[in-house]
């Protein structure tokens, strides 16, 4: 306990970071990942490749090699400055934002093609469509697993504190260097992690069982 | 030939490469001072230690890896080079061990007390302060060089002369090291300004593009990057502490330990300290400054 | 096309599409070609930069580098999935007593970031004594994580069956155990295969957190290449090049996975009763 009170500004201003960084590469990465999965029904093959192209490449790299990548690589390329936290954001969201994607699109695809088909009937615009007839269906099928990518993200805004990010992750190195116990601070880490997971993950659990529609 | 061939083939991506690997190296990375003779029949009395190294006709020398100038492990030759490499076959030199009956072994600091009680090392020669906790666990001689907190800058820049002049300034250093601890508690910059890496290079890289202005660490470990890049860094040269370097070695064994406290009085006087120490650190341009041996 | 969204295009449609292309062509050739000047502009294509890649202690050290993530990956994978089936089974024990502790363990594990486990192994146990390698921190800390997925996913593989296996299993006189081994679980294996597959890709990426804690796998050894001074700090080649193998890895994996969920689709015996996103709990296919 006393780790927690001798140190808790350094506790509220790490998960202050951690907070920070989930939220804006939260908003970030659904707005991304929403855009590329439109490319990816999209009728244009151009944009449908270019979308898989940048799904498959994302999804197959280590979200610390991202990083990697724009702490080190990135600003020998001289294209624009960024500060450590900016950096950690912009990974973060081109990371997450590649599974947004699949989940937006495979929720779109759980819509049977007879709901489309049955709305132009009726004589829908595209748009009618859209709105009342297939994003609603949709929308259930992407809640819940969305869901699961923002509780990945939140865990993974970790990964910053190797780089250079005084976020939640880099608590165990301010204590080991005030010579504090690292073992009863990185518990107590986890254990607000927990806190934060926990109510998310029963968020989506009942709405995967209150959602789940038979097919 | 097969393995080789693969390796260029994962390596290359597609780009056509030539299917052999280069031997060798691109140019001078740490140095090497004129290798010393070994010396012949070689007595220590009551060594467990020196016993060890006879039964077994090898040295086995703990060092560092990533520090060029000091311990560095060239990766187009797996070769190590560096003042403290060198301090370190001197030792062996002189208990009759020339370079090929060496094997180094690359320790980091975390780790190198528990190496030198277990026995995995004979000894340790890398960046090694001599401090009393220290003490408690195991011996050293020395030191053999005096380093203090110093600070790496680009060469152009001359706004930073000294620590006090920090202020506004971006700072870089290893994750929860002792010089950062020092920056942060002496108030030298201001925190937003206080970044952190695990490895000294890393920081060395963001000060190449400009993301931070200086590094700050031993002058000796500073000196060693400055000598790898003279046309980029300049070590600033007013350190602000004082951390004397030993050879590391087992807490028991006295004899070995006044072995190496003969053997470094002898080198600083003869001069040998002093061609090893133009041969790599010195390099970099900054002057060398003998150290005292405080035997014990 | 195998999107609900669009009808057949007509005249006009395939008209604006066209021109559509050619904006987005226009548009990927346009990103392409600024990063190429990136590259140019800043000096990235000098030779001086990609020299280390000729080098053969290089080229070993890169294959050693990928070695140790491949052996992190094989030992963790095993280790995991073992784990997995060991708590899934205690979840879905009749007995409280085995199924509480399990589901304890397996939503902590779930929820605590990978890093955060690697940290309190590595930096926090030596406190008390207990020192592990690095290889042992990486290894167990994939274990847990993964194995508490894994846990999830066997379980929602084999809550997925149809009751109908159970209770004609049972009518034919089997024992609870044969029940689970002979009936549920070869049914489960092979339903969940593309699942577990893409969760060892997430296991496979993970390994790469092992440089924050020293393990020298192939980040590890990228950064030491990327500090090298005589080679100009070659941190964007190296970055390029380790990302390659990293993408060439998972997508090995992943083709596995697409050909396993395949098979499993033309043979009619085996039923795919949930689609994969579905089951994929918490961070399933989203790992670091």
């Amino acid at each position: 306990m006393s780790v927690l009170t001798n140190f808790s500004s350094l506790f509220l201003s790490a998960f202050g970071t951690t907070l920070k960084l989930f939220a804006f590469s939260a908003v970030g990465s659904l707005i991304l990942g929403t855009f590329l999965a439109m490319l990816r029904v999209s009728p244009v093959p151009v944009f449908r490749a270019a979308a898989t192209t940048y799904v498959g490449m994302l999804r197959n790299t280590p979200l610390t090699l991202v990083f990697f990548f724009f702490t080190f690589a990135y600003p020998l390329l001289k294209i624009l400055k960024l500060d450590p936290d900016p950096t950690a954001i912009v990974a973060l969201t081109l990371y997450t934002s590649a599974f947004v994607c699949e989940v937006v699109r495979s929720g779109i695809n759980t819509v049977p093609v007879g709901q489309a088909e049955a709305s132009r009937a009726l004589g829908l615009t595209f748009s009618q469509m859209l709105a009342s007839v297939v994003l609603p269906q949709a929308l259930r099928a992407v809640v819940p697993p969305l869901v699961s990518t923002m509780i990945a993200l939140l865990k993974n805004t970790t990964v910053a504190a190797g780089f250079s990010v005084q976020d939640a992750g880099s608590i165990s190195y301010s204590l080991s260097e005030a010579g504090a116990d690292t073992l009863v601070g990185l518990g107590w880490v986890a254990f607000f992690f927990v806190l934060l997971v926990i109510p998310l993950t029963l968020l989506q659990r009942s709405l995967e069982k209150r959602w789940s529609v038979a097919r | 030939m097969r393995a080789r061939t693969l390796a260029a083939v994962l390596l290359a991506g597609g780009l056509a490469l030539t299917a052999c690997g280069k031997e060798g190296t691109p140019g001078d990375t740490g140095g090497t001072a004129p290798s010393q003779a070994a010396a012949t029949d070689v007595k220590i009395d009551g060594s467990p230690t020196f016993e060890k190294i006879k039964a077994r006709g090898r040295v086995i020398i703990g060092v560092k890896e990533d520090q060029p100038g000091l311990g560095f492990k060239d990766p187009t030759t797996n070769k190590y080079s560096g003042f403290d490499i060198e301090i370190a076959k001197l030792m062996a030199a002189k208990l009759g061990y020339a370079e090929d009956k060496i094997d180094y072994k690359a320790v980091a600091s975390a780790g190198r007390e528990q190496a030198l009680i277990n026995g995995d090392v004979d000894y340790y020669v890398g960046t090694y302060t001599i401090n009393a906790a220290r003490k408690e666990k195991i011996a050293f001689a020395g030191p053999y060089y005096t380093a203090g907190q110093d600070l790496l800058v680009r060469k152009d820049d001359t706004s930073i002369t000294g620590k006090d002049t920090l202020k506004g300034k971006k700072v870089c250093s290893a994750t929860a090291s002792t010089p950062i601890k020092k920056i942060r508690d002496e108030n030298l910059t201001e925190p937003e300004n206080i970044t952190e890496f695990q490895l000294y290079s890393q920081c060395v890289s963001k000060l190449a593009e400009g993301a931070v202005d200086a590094v700050t660490t031993d002058d000796a470990i500073l000196k060693g990057f400055a000598a790898q890049d003279p046309d980029k860094f300049k070590v600033v040269g007013k350190p602000f502490s004082l951390e004397p370097y030993g050879i590391g070695l087992s807490k028991e064994d006295t004899a070995l330990r006044g072995k190496f406290f003969d053997v470094l009085e002898a080198a600083l006087k003869d001069g040998t300290w002093q061609t090893i120490y133009d041969n790599t650190l010195g390099k970099s341009g900054s002057a060398a400054t003998k150290p005292i041996i405080e035997r014990y | 096309m195998s999107s609900v969204l669009f009808d057949v295009p007509g005249p006009r449609a395939r008209f604006r599409h066209r021109v559509l292309a050619v904006v987005g062509v226009l548009g990927v050739v346009g990103l392409l070609g600024f990063i190429v000047y990136r590259f140019a502009d800043s000096g990235q294509f000098e030779p001086r930069l990609w020299e280390w890649l000729q080098y053969e202690t290089i080229q070993i050290g890169l294959i050693e580098g990928l070695l140790n993530t491949l052996k992190a990956f094989a030992l963790g994978a095993v280790l995991a999935m073992v784990f997995g089936a060991f708590f899934a089974a205690g979840r879905l024990s009749e007995h409280a007593i085995f199924r509480g502790p399990s589901s304890v363990v397996v939503e902590f594990f779930r929820a605590v970031p990978l890093l955060i486990m690697m940290f309190t192994f590595y930096y926090g146990l030596p406190q008390v004594g207990v020192k592990m390698t690095p290889f042992t921190v990486v290894v167990l800390s994939l274990m847990l994580y993964n194995g508490s997925v894994l846990a999830e996913i066997f379980r929602a593989g084999i809550k997925s069956l149809p009751k109908g296996q159970t209770e004609a299993a049972y009518a034919l006189g089997m024992r609870k155990t044969q029940v689970m081994v002979l009936v549920l679980l070869p049914q489960a294996l092979r339903s969940m295969m593309p699942t577990i597959i893409s969760q060892l890709v997430v296991l496979l990426k993970d390994t790469a957190l092992g440089f924050i804690i020293t393990y020298e796998e192939l980040l590890y050894y990228a950064r030491f290449i990327g500090s090298q001074g005589q080679f100009g700090r070659p941190l964007v080649p190296i970055t390029i090049i380790v990302g390659a193998m990293y993408i060439t890895m998972c997508l090995l994996l992943t083709l596995l996975a697409n050909y396993l969920e395949k098979r499993n689709r033309r043979n009619k015996k085996v039923q795919t009763a949930v689609p994969v996103e579905d089951i994929a709990p918490a961070g399933a296919t989203t790992g670091a």
